[in-house]
């Protein structure tokens, strides 16, 4: 008897700890939802969408230049961060000496765990006069956030990665190994063909935490409302837009700030739709059990 | 004496201090089929895998002695693993086909050779399939995932995969360990069909197996060879007495 009250006990308890984080972020996306939907309305959603100017002193809420300030960093990190931790992941997880491993693996998930103030200090101090000199302008640019997102979600799409290779049963190596392929040609048509799902789950996280960036970003992308002319001048991500006003905002301003939330979930949402749907995709089209 | 392909003289292996293998001298016959039998952890598979060079991944692996390939060294600076692992191919214990379609896992090895050319590829798909007797079962969904086929299957496809590239020698450690009774005698069959043209090693736990589909045979022990010669001679009448305990199964 007292057993199957423990077992009713331990399953009532996880269930509530379940159904009480849902109902936590539920909350949270309902109030931002609450608190935005007025501006959106009062705007209108495509005025708003779509607006190119942002100028709360006239009531003018357009937010899409920060649609294409944080998409434009996000994609530009991206393509900086993947094939470099591509890379990095195979290195380590097929070239590496043990040692070397052991030593590396660590500090790079700890880079992951930095708070994102010391990256945007470091892009402030460094890395903008460093773009200001060999780039011109003021080096505050969406090109400085970009590099700075670049080292940030580096090393979550790495150590990701690198598990996702290791993760790939020996048999196939061998496989591969015993039908004469080089070592290189079995990374590249058995090894990283089976972890690519493992690999792009770390994209998407990697993605994730690019345009959910705010701190760093603020510190160095300069900030202005306007789509930039080119990736060398200073853009707003989506993210800094809510951050750099939320402490003065009013009235409908101050929903302005939370319909730019809800156009960032919104964005995110997209993103992770369409890229579980690609990797899904996949997996349908080659063939039940492909990878 | 019979046509000699592969010659190991004096060959002991280590991993790290353990020391595996110990003064090994093994004639392999050409186009035929020889054994490998002795209780577990006795050496078999690191023999095997010496003679493909396998154990080179393993980085506390050493070897000493000689392993002649028609003569020539295969431990030598100057030979290309690649070129080895090419005319020495290897089926493994569990099927390991990979994550591909049925006709990649055959054409893989002719890929990674070099070979782009779409006919001839599907010419030798197909030679393959039909040499490993799994044709007639495969050649409507050569475009399904390899991972969908039973386990027999899948070993004969690794079998087929292993003789498209046209090997010389085919080692295979226990390949039907993992195998029902009649995806046995399927791969048992295929062994008797490919003596023909391929020199065959086979590591078996299975006695019957042993005398069914091999001329020669070699007992390990602790790794040591303790007999080997013909396989009915060893079954029959064999000259030292842990080789009667063994193949009796008085233990092991
Ligand atoms: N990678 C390795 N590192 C260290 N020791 C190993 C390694 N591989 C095998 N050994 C050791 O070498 C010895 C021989 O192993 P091997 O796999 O060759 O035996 P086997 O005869 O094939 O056995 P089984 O019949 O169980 O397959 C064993 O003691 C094993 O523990
Ligand atoms: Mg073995």
């Amino acid at each position: 008897m007292a057993r199957n009250w423990e077992e009713f006990l331990v399953e009532k308890v996880l269930l509530l700890a379940a159904i009480s984080s849902i109902i936590i972020i539920l909350l949270i996306i309902g109030f931002v939802i609450q608190q935005g939907l007025p501006a959106m309305e009062q705007v209108g959603p495509l005025n708003f969408i779509f607006g190119m100017d942002w100028s709360p002193s006239y009531d003018i809420y357009g937010v899409f230049p920060m649609i294409v300030g944080s998409l434009g960093m996000m994609a530009l990190a991206l393509i900086f961060a993947v094939p470099l931790s591509i890379f990095g992941a195979i290195f380590l997880a097929e070239v590496a000496p043990k040692t070397m491993r052991r030593i590396l693996k660590p500090t790079i998930q700890t880079l992951a765990g930095i708070p994102s103030v010391i990256y945007g200090f470091f892009g402030l101090i460094v890395l903008v006069p460093f773009m200001r000199i060999h780039f011109g302008g003021s080096g505050f640019s969406m090109l400085t956030a970009s590099i700075i997102l670049t080292v940030m979600v580096l090393p979550t799409i790495l150590s990701i990665s690198e598990d996702a290779l290791r993760s790939i049963p020996l048999e196939y190596k061998e496989a591969s190994l015993a039908l004469g392929a080089t070592h290189w040609q079995t990374i590249k048509n058995v090894i990283f063909p089976a972890a690519l799902p493992g690999i792009v789950t770390g994209i998407i996280l990697g993605m994730g935490r690019a345009i959910g960036e705010t701190m760093a970003v603020i510190m160095v992308a300069g900030n202005t409302p306007i789509i930039p002319g080119s990736i060398l001048e200073p853009a707003r991500a989506l993210t800094s837009n809510i951050a750099l006003e939320m402490g003065y905002a009013l009235g409908l301003h101050y929903n302005a700030l939370f319909a730019t939330g809800i156009v960032l979930l919104m964005m995110i949402i997209v993103l992770l739709v369409v890229t579980n749907y690609i990797n899904y995709k996949r997996k349908v089209t080659v063939g039940g059990g492909y990878l | 004496m019979e046509n000699i392909i592969i010659e190991v003289k004096e060959l002991n292996t280590y991993f790290d201090e353990s020391h595996i293998l110990k003064d090994v001298y093994l004639d392999i016959p050409r186009n035929a089929v020889t054994s490998l039998i002795g209780p577990s952890g006795c050496g078999k598979s690191t023999f095997l895998r010496t003679l493909n060079r396998m154990n080179d991944v393993i980085p506390t692996f050493k070897k000493e002695g000689t392993i002649l390939l028609d003569g020539k060294e295969i431990y030598d600076p100057d030979v290309d693993v690649v070129d080895l692992r090419k005319r020495v191919g290897m089926v493994f214990q569990k099927p390991n086909p990979f994550p591909k379609s049925i006709f990649e896992n055959v054409a893989y090895g002719l890929r990674v050779h070099g070979n782009n050319d779409k006919k001839d590829l599907e010419r030798r798909v197909e030679a393959s399939l039909k040499e490993a007797a799994l044709w007639d079962e495969v050649k409507d969904k050569l475009d399904d995932s390899a991972m969908g086929l039973s386990g027999g299957q899948q070993q004969r496809l690794c079998i087929a995969r292993t003789i498209a590239v046209e090997p010389e020698v085919i080692l295979m450690d226990e390949p039907c360990s993992a195998l029902d009774p009649i995806s046995t005698t399927k791969i048992e069959d295929l062994i008797h069909k490919l003596k023909n043209e391929f020199t065959i090693i086979i590591v078996t736990h299975n006695m019957q197996q042993a005398t069914r589909v091999s001329k020669y045979t070699a007992f390990f022990l602790h790794g040591e060879i303790v007999e080997k010669g013909l396989t009915d001679k060893i079954f029959i009448e064999p000259e030292d007495k842990r080789t009667e305990d063994y193949i009796t199964g008085r233990f092991g």
